[in-house]
């Protein structure tokens, strides 16, 4: 029996081997197809934008300037402050609101929740993060707007109230994610040797956990910062239309996602309108590269130390 | 005569076939060495087996053996090694040298499918697609592998899901159904019990006409009751080669080789 | 934790609760409340939005609501065109990214060292994932629509959210191609299987389940996307049915944007109506993800 292998070639190359080396090579091109991409949004929206960049653009008036005012017969302007303080402002309040609860929340299933429990909540805070972001605009145009409007007694309830608060539901399960994911990762001995020396769960999550875990959560909240800055249509329908500089919670205002999602169909194509929508595309691809580049970073520091 | 013979195969039986031939073998692992100058014949049909305590490269010397080192990024040899006559550095079609060595690790391995699939895992892979065909192998392999009476009436059960010594069983037969000319078996007896192991080594002393063997092991006992001919690897060294008895009882024995093997370490 | 125990022989316990003790677990219980508190305040909204939806919303769905074209310019009718076009975009968006996202992450999981290149990749991924959706949308028009000409059509939108939606497929296909053991491989390995073969007969069919849960979770993601699709093929007012993938069609989450922010008259429960249908299959597909993976967890073969 020992012999029937002995084909006239033992060495031979067959069909196996081949179809081994044809599955290395396809598979190598889904890999790449990552970097691919992201290198042609890169390329394709800088093309279509680049005319505006170097030809149109004053580079002071546009990051100084509110004055955007791309339709103006005799004077279009582009200068995007407002918009810029547009966007600070909704994330920075959603941010502001998400952050507290998420982690909160966050400790409360990593730390306080039975088994049972933790599946629970994880999977309504899975379902907040499933909602989709036309339906939260929409939410924010008929359910915030009327509350906003009768609980404050202001005459318009589409501000960075209303879109901030919507947005922060937005981010907060993604936060609340890498943040329980953050602390989860603290090793049990850590919390057992605290425990050991009488502490309270309290205590123990106060002086051991969350310093240890503090890198993680740091990106969480980058990451929902990011989440944030990118969102589009909720902000657009919740956030008003006045292209202004905001001066409280209760002032409409316009971001950059929404100028641009607002605008575009109106542009004609190659327009200087439609070149320096396309620079405001790659100003937030550039934000948010940076932004998911220091929380990969931030989140690599972590597994280095561990 | 018990030192490793510099290049003819066995003192005892110059008429016999090499099997597998190992010259001045080094394996290491980025800097560190694993093993260094091994040297030894296999012959046909023989149980060869290979003792010694723990990080003394006997894992390492069977990884090579079938070339499972291209699967290990730091992992790198020099020396010669030749299965069959042919260097296994000039060998093309890696996988088809692997299909002709079968092989049987420490932990037992059940793959997660049927029992039946299992066997019928290689023959496939081979081409063979005929249920009768594949049927007659399943049951002859398990057969041998003294597995059959226990699942021959629930094949499509998950293999995974065996008690540890079928599972290893399962691994033999598995290991069968490739047909191999070489067998090469690591501490197979590990994480099995006392009975199944029994039942394994009979197993192995009825296939040694039918192929080599190599049999790797901790157990020295299980080395004086299998192996024709024993290799004692210490810390990377090859200490010595020859005939098992003579490993155990030979006033020629290397120091070394006489404390191992009487236990007075391990 | 720190109950009083009866002291064996008179005086205090050593076991009784310390002042310190007391203040302690009363900051505990305090602190445990406000992030439940928290935990809540996060959660609710779910349900209180369902149930705000369904209030108003209910009224306006009927077989003939989900069946029927819209009349009186998107007054009154029905939503089919629109529900008929997400869904064909969505198929469209599978077909584009299932195979490319488990092709990726076959390379990931099977065949990548760790080195620097890999890691680029993943870089790659986690920045493709965070793009905000209206650059995907800017993406789309400069490459898909103008730059391969296929202009707006239900193929450029597709491929947009198919680009968008890549990382989704990849991740979850390799975390459930990681799941596999590697002692499988290795025993196929050492049989002298090639990487293929093993990948084919014993990796992939043990991760089939966790790639499904991906690509429904793709295609949530898909339906109730608006922006990348508003400017490469979807439109609001379209008097026929897409014949074609080069045709533009009508789409649910488009739909409820216009409804709600640009058509004069419409009756209220309309909008509440069409988010509640966009919702809807939202979750549905969601739950059927979440119990998938909570029924395969248990359904363990090894």
């Amino acid at each position: 029996m020992a012999k029937t292998q002995a084909d006239a070639s033992p060495d031979a190359l067959d069909m196996a081997w081949f179809w081994d080396r044809i599955a290395q090579g396809v598979v190598f091109l889904g890999g790449i197809s990552a970097i691919v991409f992201i290198g042609g949004i890169f390329i394709f929206v800088f093309k279509e934008g680049f005319g505006f960049i170097f030809q149109d653009m004053d580079v002071v008036e546009f990051f100084t300037s509110p004055a955007w005012r791309p339709t103006s017969d005799n004077n279009p302007t582009y200068g995007t402050l407002a918009l810029l303080l547009g966007t600070a402002s909704v994330t920075g309040f959603a941010v502001l609101m998400a952050v507290p609860l998420s982690l909160g929340a966050a400790i409360y299933i990593a730390e306080f929740a039975g088994p049972r429990a933790r599946e629970l909540w994880k999977i309504l805070i899975e379902l907040l993060a499933a909602i989709p972001s036309v339906v939260w605009g929409f939410i924010g145009l008929s359910i915030m707007n009327p509350l906003i409007i009768e609980l404050f007694d202001v005459p318009v309830g589409l501000n960075i109230l209303n879109a901030g608060v919507i947005l922060g539901l937005m981010a907060a399960p993604i936060m609340t994610t890498i943040a329980e994911d953050a602390l989860k990762a603290v090793p049990d001995t850590y919390r057992e040797a605290a425990e050991a020396q009488g502490a309270t769960r309290w205590q123990v999550i106060w002086r051991v956990i969350l310093p240890a875990s503090r890198n993680g959560l740091m990106a969480a909240v980058l990451l929902g910062v990011g989440r944030g800055f990118g969102e589009t249509m909720a902000v657009l329908m919740a956030s008003g239309h006045s292209i202004n500089i905001p001066g409280s919670p209760f002032d409409s205002v316009r971001a950059l996602t929404a100028t641009i999602a607002a605008e575009l169909g109106e542009t004609a194509q190659g327009s200087e309108h439609y070149q320096a929508l396309f620079t405001l595309g790659i100003l937030l691809f550039a934000v948010t590269f940076v932004i998911n580049l220091t929380a990969d970073l931030v989140v690599r520091g972590i597994r280095k130390q561990s | 005569m018990v030192s490793p013979p510099p290049d003819s195969p066995n003192p005892g039986d110059p008429q016999r076939a090499v099997k597998l031939s190992v010259r001045d073998l080094t394996i290491r692992y980025g800097e560190t060495t694993a093993l260094a100058g091994a040297s030894f014949d296999v012959l046909e049909n023989e149980i060869f087996g290979i003792i010694g305590p723990a990080n003394s490269g006997k894992t390492s010397l069977l990884r090579v053996l079938n070339r499972m080192d291209t699967f290990n990024a730091g992992m790198s040899w020099q020396g010669q090694v030749h299965f069959d006559g042919q260097d296994l550095r000039t060998w093309r079609n890696l996988y088809a040298l692997r299909r002709r060595i079968g092989v049987v690790f420490p932990l037992p391995v059940g793959l997660p499918m049927s029992i039946y699939e299992n066997v019928a895992l290689s023959p496939r892979l081979r081409g063979i697609k005929s249920k009768a065909e594949l049927d007659v192998i399943v049951e002859r392999c398990l057969t041998r592998a003294a597995l059959w009476d226990e699942v021959k009436d629930r094949l499509s059960q998950l293999g995974s899901m065996l008690s540890g010594g079928q599972q290893q069983r399962l691994t033999i037969a598995r290991a069968l159904s490739q047909e191999p000319e070489l067998l090469l078996l690591d501490e197979f007896s590990i994480a099995v019990d006392p009975v199944t192991t029994m039942k394994i080594e009979d197993v192995l002393r009825g296939l040694k006409s039918e192929m080599t063997i190599v049999l790797v092991t901790n157990l020295v006992q299980q080395a004086r009751r299998l192996a024709d001919r024993t290799a004692f690897l210490l810390m990377g060294e090859c200490v010595e080669v020859g005939d098992t008895e003579d490993l155990f009882t030979s006033d020629d024995r290397d120091p070394r080789t006489r404390d191992y093997v009487e236990g007075r370490f391990g | 934790m720190s109950a009083e125990a009866p002291a064996p022989s008179g005086g205090p316990s050593m076991f009784a609760a310390t002042a310190r003790n007391i203040q302690n677990q009363r900051v505990m219980t305090a602190v445990k409340s406000l992030f439940l508190g928290m935990t809540l305040l996060l959660s609710t909204p779910v349900v209180v939005i369902l149930g705000v939806l369904l209030y108003k919303g209910l009224p306006a769905i009927s077989w003939e609501f989900l069946t029927a074209d819209p009349i009186n310019g998107m007054t009154a009718g029905g939503v089919f065109p629109a529900l008929f076009g997400t869904v064909c975009i969505v198929i469209v968006a599978l077909v584009a990214s299932v195979p490319v996202g488990v092709a990726a992450a076959l390379y990931l999981s099977e065949y990548a060292s760790d080195n620097w290149f890999t890691r680029l990749i993943n870089l790659a991924i986690i920045n493709l994932a965070g793009v905000p959706s209206i650059v995907h949308a800017l993406f789309g028009v400069g490459a898909f629509v103008l730059f391969f000409g296929f202009g707006t059509s239900i193929l450029a939108a597709s491929l947009t959210l198919a680009v968008m939606t890549l990382p989704v497929v990849i991740v979850s296909t390799r975390e459930s191609l990681q799941a596999v053991p590697m002692a499988f491989r290795e025993a196929c390995w050492n049989m002298g299987a090639t990487r293929w073969q093993t990948i084919r007969k014993v990796v992939l069919p043990n991760a089939i389940s966790g790639i499904l849960t991906g690509i429904i979770l793709e295609v949530s993601r898909t339906a109730g996307e608006t922006a990348p699709i508003m400017f490469t093929g979807a439109a609001f007012f379209l008097p026929f049915l897409p014949q074609s993938v080069y045709d533009q069609t009508m789409a649910l989450s488009l739909h409820l944007f216009v409804v709600s922010t640009q058509v004069p008259g419409v009756p209220d429960e309309l909008p509440y109506g069409v988010a509640l249908v966009l919702i809807g299959m939202v979750l549905v597909m969601n739950s059927v993800s979440i119990a998938f993976r909570v029924y395969l967890r248990r359904r363990k073969k090894w």
